[in-house]
């Protein structure tokens, strides 16, 4: 809970330090901060929580463990950020706010009691991303994607609400607490405006991770946005949001598993291959990582359709995999249209005779994201299926198994390129910063690749 | 320290060697691959030839999936760990004669993927199998799409999309198994141990019969392999034809069958019927090949055919004329991969039409390569005579039109092998291959050790039989008598 104030107090002290053009100050400070935050949220583990503010929030294991992930992805985003922000804009403290204070709503939605703290949450985080999304005022793209992000959330946000307000109509009550005693109390006679309000929240927490057939809106806010923010949205907000549907489904709606798993299988599957079969035909590897994100959000949602036991560490493994490597490949993206003003696959080629150590730190990443052993990516498809399988679900399995290949597919044109294709091209300067990011998380994801235990039984 | 941890280990550990070597890697490389040889010499002295499992190693990895880092060998591993260390320095040797761009990432990546064969080939635990089998999969990649020739990358985006297809519906029938036995384990004592009912059986044996038919390959699972073998450097095809085949024909032998033992009596006679379609349709081909790297590829597709009719036929010639079969064919097909090396980069082609009259220039070549030629057709005293007869025998006790059938390998390959070998060194010289010069130090050493093995295997093959018999015979038993209860 410490963590939440911190941050808060961080993103106010952020923006007073760009007040005073304490330019230089202002990375440290926030980097600080946010360890200072992580520390707090790790000191909190097994404290045995309850919930607290009038049963707002609940400080548990799961929202430690994402809070951890979301705080400590973003301090490697924030890590490569350094020169990024000032090559696009003036107002740079404005931007640490702002991921400062998206953070925050990130850190309510993933400790959330209360059906209101849900809501609250995510117009926190989404609000700050409108602005983020569209920072780069002059660029027409940018624009573009702020608009599109804004619209489409604002309408999700109405889903979102009014499904909040059919569940309000039928329990009485926001607590989840009290919202899981009435399905159990009542197994029968559930009444429908209930089971209304699990269908609108479906379709507004779809929208928010962007799911199909609700996620139009990804592709081109991920490619408008500065690439940075790009790489906060598919990494950090997303795991977010993945938190945030769990925990309401494992606290609230597994009893009613037979009414909403057929939809939500519908939509994993639909995801999969919409985000899947896209992604194949893209040239741009910055939309290519766009679609795949999407079809990321079609294996984690394999969690939720077999929710049980293993669900949420099948998550948190799979999030912390995915957003690791997505860091990297997004890091290497900016280095890349740094120098050559592109971001389509061939732009990648021959990096790996110029910068061996860029192009293997992101062969590590893309193995990750296809899922290939010893990586950390594989452990989350393995998770998945298995927490699939143990349900039952073996076509949605065998399905999500071609879903596989096809993304190996995609993911290896980018080996392909930086190995097996010759270009002039000039050695990439990356900074000390860069280089420690780019290793830092291919390690990570080599680590928890090799030895998954000490991650993978925290729940 | 577990002298089987230091087999699967070495080569890992000299990979990261070969890495910081630089310019020196070569000569280290040759030296660093003894070593998991003399490991596996010492292993073999110390091995006592029953069914049991030995050098057993069992350290919790993931414990609370029931993962074990569990591995053992037994008379069938301890075949395969011989074929791959045996091969590795022979291939590792042979490479010396390339000029080879950025060697120390190459030799690096032979020994990454001789420590996931290692794996593969003595993992007694499903996942560490599975992720074994991934990881002999990544280096070969790397090595035929870096090295490799002109559409090196398209050819190879299929051989890897096709053999991780296959791998991951493997996965899923693991996972599976997993799920089904009682303490959730991946120790494959437990998944011999399930009673699962006879469709569900079938399912996961396709799911496993898929991904060892595509590594194998069986017919009709095979059209990535004529391209890859051609595309790839010649220590990458020897690699794949040499030992990574040999993953897919253990993998019948130690996880397909017994695991599904009722999924076996259901679909073994299918997959008996297209290993031996392989066979006649692949030697049919070889026949009308003009580019020699692809006629030994589609003659290793007969070969592996035939080894793979001899499995599902399931019995004591069957099986053990497989197990040696495995280890002969390894020899040879790096010996006639070798031969075929040594001939295109003398004479920049691989037509056949382009050759002819080589053994007058090259008389030491002539004899070691009518030897490799002889030991692939099966000529009794040589190696494959053995290993051809057994499986012969065993279909022939399977039923005897399919040996008819199978047993045209023999006559066909006799055909196209010595069409080949013909069409190469004898007849006339033409003004390119005249100026033939015979073999040197290096390719004498590689050629005269593949020519020895052919030779005393051949004449005495009692020891490799010796050492797998008691396992096959204890894996029979115990499959047959699950197949009986039902």
């Amino acid at each position: 809970m410490s963590s939440l104030i911190t941050l808060s107090i961080l993103a106010i002290l952020v923006l007073y330090l760009g007040l005073y053009k304490a330019k230089n100050a202002l990375l440290p400070a926030t980097l600080l901060g946010l360890a200072g935050a992580l520390v707090l949220a790790v000191l909190e583990w097994n404290g045995g929580a309850q919930p607290i503010y009038s049963g707002m929030m609940l400080f548990d294991n799961f929202a430690i463990a994402f809070t951890t992930i979301c705080i400590f992805s973003t301090m490697l985003i924030l890590l490569i950020s350094k020169d990024y922000f000032e090559s696009i804009s003036e107002h740079v403290a404005e931007y640490y706010t702002l991921i400062l204070f998206s953070l925050a709503g990130i850190l309510v939605m993933v400790s959330y009691h209360n059906l209101t703290m849900l809501f609250i949450g995510v117009e926190i985080m989404s609000v700050s991303l409108y602005i983020l999304a569209g920072i780069r005022k002059d660029d027409f793209k940018s624009n573009e994607a702020a608009l599109k992000y804004f619209l489409m959330g604002a309408f999700s946000t109405g889903f979102l609400l009014f499904g909040i307000t059919l569940l309000y109509g039928a329990t009485g009550t926001f607590d989840l607490t009290q919202i899981r005693d009435y399905v159990i109390a009542n197994p029968t006679g559930i009444s429908p405006l209930f089971y209304t309000g699990i269908t609108l929240l479906i379709i507004g927490l779809c929208f928010k991770v962007g799911a199909a057939p609700f996620h139009f809106w990804t592709p081109d806010v991920y490619e408008g946005s500065p690439t940075l923010i790009t790489a906060f949205m598919s990494t950090v907000v997303k795991t977010a949001g993945f938190a945030a549907f769990l925990r309401l489904f494992l606290m609230c709606f597994a009893p009613l598993h037979d009414f909403w798993m057929p939809a939500l299988l519908v939509i994993s599957l639909l995801t999969l291959f919409v985000g899947n079969v896209t992604a194949l035909y893209q040239h741009s590897f910055k939309r290519m990582l766009a679609f795949s994100s999407i079809s990321h959000v079609g294996y984690m949602l394999f969690a939720i359709v077999a929710l049980g036991v293993n669900s949420s560490n099948s998550v948190f493994i799979y999030a912390t995999a995915y957003s690791i490597a997505s860091i990297v490949a997004f890091a290497v993206l900016i280095l890349v249209k740094r120098q050559t003003g592109a971001d389509n696959f061939d732009s990648f080629n021959g990096l790996a005779k110029k910068n061996p150590f860029i192009a293997f730190t992101l062969t590590v990443a893309m193995l990750s994201l296809a899922g290939i052993p010893l990586t950390a990516g594989f452990i989350g498809k393995f998770m998945m299926f298995s927490t699939a399988l143990a349900e039952y679900h073996i076509w949605l399995v065998i399905l999500a198994v071609l879903n596989a290949v096809i993304g190996i597919f995609y993911y290896l044109r980018v080996i392909v390129a930086m190995y097996f294709k010759g270009a002039e091209r000039n050695e990439i300067q990356s900074s000390s910063y860069f280089n420690f990011v780019l290793g830092f998380s291919a390690l990570i994801t080599v680590v928890i690749g090799v030895y998954p235990g000490f991650i993978s039984s925290l729940f | 320290m577990e002298i089987l941890l230091l087999q699967i280990f070495i080569p890992l550990i000299a990979a990261a060697v070969m890495l910081i070597a630089g310019k020196s890697a070569r000569s280290l490389a040759g030296v660093l691959s003894l070593l998991p040889l003399a490991v596996t010499a010492y292993m073999y002295v110390n091995f006592v030839p029953d069914a049991s499992i030995q050098y057993l190693v069992n350290l919790p990895w993931v414990p609370q999936f029931g993962i074990n880092f569990k591995a053992g060998v037994d008379g069938i591993s301890m075949i395969l760990l011989i074929l791959t260390n045996l091969l590795i320095p022979i291939i590792i040797l042979s490479s010396f004669k390339h000029e080879i761009k950025n060697q120390s990432a190459f030799y690096a990546l032979i020994f990454f993927m001789q420590s996931g064969l290692l794996l593969v080939f003595t993992a007694l635990d499903g996942f560490l199998f599975y992720v074994g089998w991934e990881i002999a999969l990544i280096p070969i990649y790397f090595i035929c799409a870096l090295w490799g020739g002109q559409n090196r990358i398209q050819v190879n985006l299929k051989f890897f999309i096709y053999t991780i297809a296959g791998s991951l519906i493997m996965l899923l029938a693991i996972i599976y198994l997993h799920l089904q036995t009682p303490n959730n384990s991946y120790d494959i004592a437990e998944f011999y141990k399930l009673n699962l009912d006879s469709s569900t059986q079938g399912w996961i044996f396709w799911a496993f019969f898929l991904a060892f038919a595509i590594k194998m390959p069986v017919f009709p699972f095979h059209t990535w392999q004529p391209d890859t073998y051609t595309e790839a450097p010649t220590a990458g095809t020897m690699l794949l034809s040499g030992i990574m085949l040999k993953m897919g024909i253990y993998g019948v032998i130690r996880w397909l069958i017994p695991v599904a033992p009722l999924g076996f009596h259901d679909w073994g006679l299918t997959a008996l019927v297209l290993s031996i379609i392989g066979v006649v349709y692949a030697s049919i081909i070889a026949f009308t090949q003009n580019d020699i790297k692809r006629l030994i590829a589609y003659s290793s597709i007969a070969h592996v055919g035939l080894i793979s009719a001899g499995i599902f036929a399931w019995n004591m010639q069957g099986l053990q004329g497989a197990m040696i079969q495995m280890l002969n064919h390894g020899i040879n097909v790096v010996g006639m991969f070798f031969v075929a090396d040594i001939i295109i980069r003398r004479m920049g082609t691989r037509e056949l039409d382009q050759l002819g009259g080589i053994a007058k220039p090259a008389p030491k070549l002539a004899i070691a390569f009518l030897i490799i030629v002889l030991g692939t057709v099966a000529l009794p005293l040589t190696n494959g005579f053995i290993g051809e007869f057994l499986l012969l025998m065993g279909v022939y006790n399977y039923n005897i039109y399919f040996a008819a059938l199978a047993g045209l390998t023999i006559i066909l390959g006799a055909v196209y092998m010595l069409r080949m070998y013909q069409k190469v060194m004898l007849g006339v010289t033409n003004e390119r291959t005249t100026i033939f010069s015979d073999i040197d130090t290096t390719e004498k050493s590689v050629l005269l050790i593949v020519s020895v093995l052919i030779i005393v295997i051949g004449i005495y093959p009692q020891p490799i039989l010796h050492i797998s018999e008691a396992a096959i015979s204890n894996l029979l038993e115990q499959v047959n008598q699950k197949i009986l209860v039902q």
